[in-house]
């Protein structure tokens, strides 16, 4: 089975609220939505952030966009006040949620 | 120049944060037919710095923009009848309406009806309150930091009841971002606390248009796959709302930008943990079934948001001093770059807690150009150059001062190769929150009479 990178899939924007890092994936054609839906489960993403999460992650489904929320607790230790890192936001934590590889169903044929 | 159909009203987004451009603005007020022009100017950490500013100076603590913004935008306004809301008034609205009041008399402009909302201030009540502190999982008492503001979210209803009193410029401190513009399209509606899923409807196009050009393509463009075009001139937004709540966002032709379903989808779950639940003090709004219809070039129908009842209690916002932030970068290029800045990073660890008795735990190391913002999740292969920083928070400026002097003294007695040192510090004042029931949150209104 080939895998293919989020970033060819989708557009992320991410957001905060504390110590959670809030990531909004938002794919960029009928296909990737229904492959991101079935592949990009919150399992995955959390296995993809490891030991930085320190909660559950949710996903919530927003299908008239469509898109999907994802909810991350504790990846911004401390949250913007807590730490002195430069982006303590974690708004560049989006990005790293593109460089994600999913696996990519073999084409019939 | 106000639009002469009755059945919707125009609001349109002058400010996004409090370092916003102001020649968008002044675009959307010459040439825009606005029925409100809305600047959205504060953040958590911008009030209770705005607090510390005011507890050296009584008559400070409101926007340092405030001035330079409706200079820009009041003539324009005045003459077309376009009303302004801001929550520019951070922890002095009414300071911020004095201020006002001064500038269109420097302007020899007709003088506005200014309604300052106020009631925001919640400070002695938290301490009498002593609410658990969401960040903490403790009691306000509990905080050893000294806490100098406390804000209590206020919601639409008091800026309604200034723009029904005649306001046509409305300040206040700390409001939901969204009901800005939840006010104007109560006050000409007539929407009521009750009407939940117009209050929601309101509520999502205030969440659009509150960060301004994020709307248009600002913190969307990507040269690879989102190219936005004239992004040094970019286009704020605005809104043609009509009583049932039915929305259709729109921005100025000529000015740079782009306005379409994928600038609104990222924007609208931006910053929003649960889409099916968007708290703010009006309404609880349910996202989950919103659409964005492309209805003509960089005009976009948006529909489709419900609310359930308003929650029982108001976030506030907790602002405490947090002593200081002192750092130092220092620059590495070439073969084994990444070998000489962790071993600066180790020198400088080392004399910060030997030498000048900061906690290590305190120290932060950070490496600029090897992945240092994904925070170690990411391996990366050596990089051409790399940056390192180091920061810690510490008690007194003089600790500050430290981290950045051993960084510069990196120079003479550290790796070989080092360039570019550069120090800052700076006072940090730290926000946290908390809930407190509504009841005890009373927002007030009044209007500066002209003189």
């Amino acid at each position: 089975m080939s895998r293919i990178s989020l970033d060819e899939l989708a557009d992320v924007r991410a957001g905060d609220k504390g110590d959670t890092l809030m990531l909004a994936v938002l794919p960029r054609d009928a296909a990737a939505f229904r492959l991101l839906d079935r592949e990009l489960t919150a399992a995955v993403v959390r296995e993809h952030f490891g030991p930085v999460v320190t909660g559950q992650v949710r996903r919530h489904v927003v299908p008239g966009l469509p898109a999907f929320v994802f909810r991350l607790p504790g990846v911004l230790a401390g949250g913007v006040t807590g730490s002195t890192i430069l982006d303590g936001h974690g708004k560049t934590l989006g990005f790293y949620l593109l460089t994600l590889r999913l696996p990519l169903p073999d084409q019939p044929g | 120049m106000v639009r002469m159909t009755p059945h919707t009203v125009r609001l349109g987004a002058g400010a996004g944060f409090a370092g916003d451009r102001i020649d968008p603005a002044v675009d959307l007020a010459r040439r825009g037919s606005l029925n409100y022009l809305i600047f959205e100017c504060l953040g958590e950490r911008t009030v209770a710095a705005g607090h510390a500013r005011r507890l050296r100076d009584p008559d400070d603590g409101y926007d340092p923009l405030l001035g330079a913004r409706l200079r820009a935008v009041l003539p324009a306004c005045r003459s077309s009848g376009t009303a302004v809301v801001t929550n520019s008034g951070a922890a002095n609205p009414a300071a911020a309406g004095a201020r006002a009041a001064e500038v269109v008399r420097e302007l020899g402009l007709p003088p506005p009806r200014i309604g300052i909302v106020t009631g925001d201030d919640v400070l002695d009540t938290v301490r009498r309150l002593d609410p658990v502190v969401w960040e903490t999982g403790e009691r306000l008492s509990g905080c050893a930091d000294e806490l100098i503001s406390a804000n209590a979210y206020l919601g639409a209803e008091p800026v309604a009841e200034a723009l029904d009193g005649g306001a046509d410029l409305v300040i206040t401190g700390r409001l939901a971002d969204p009901a800005l513009y939840v006010g104007p399209l109560m006050h000409e509606f007539g929407w009521g606390a009750g009407e939940h899923d117009l209050l929601a409807r309101g509520t999502m196009v205030g969440h659009l248009l509150e960060c301004a050009g994020q709307l248009t393509g600002g913190y969307f463009a990507d040269p690879g796959t989102k190219p936005v075009p004239g992004m040094a001139r970019l286009g704020f937004p605005y809104a043609d709302v009509d009583r049932n709540g039915m929305a259709v966002l729109g921005k100025l032709a000529g000015s740079g930008g782009r306005l379409d379903p994928r600038t609104c989808g990222e924007q609208l779950l931006y910053e929003v943990d649960d889409p099916a639940a968007y708290v703010t003090p009006d309404v609880v709004a349910d996202f989950t079934g919103v659409t964005f219809g492309q209805s003509a070039r960089d005009e976009v129908r948006a529909r489709g948001a419900t609310g359930r009842p308003r929650p029982e209690e108001l976030k506030v916002t907790l602002g405490f001093r947090g002593g200081w932030l002192g750092e130092g970068q220092i620059s590495y290029a070439g073969p084994r770059c990444l070998d000489r800045a962790r071993l600066a990073a180790d020198i400088v660890r080392e004399r910060l807690v030997s030498v000048h008795g900061l906690a290590a735990g305190a120290i932060e190391t950070e490496f600029i150009g090897a992945a240092a913002a994904f925070r170690g999740l990411l391996a990366v292969p050596e990089p051409a150059e790399v940056r390192l920083r180091v920061s810690a928070r510490v008690p007194t400026a003089e600790l500050a001062g430290a981290v950045g002097w051993e960084v510069e003294s990196l120079y003479t007695n550290g790796p070989a190769g080092g360039g570019g040192a550069r120090q800052d510090r700076r006072e940090v004042v730290v926000v946290r929150s908390c809930l407190i029931s509504r009841a005890q949150v009373a927002a007030a209104v009044r209007f500066l009479e002209p003189r």
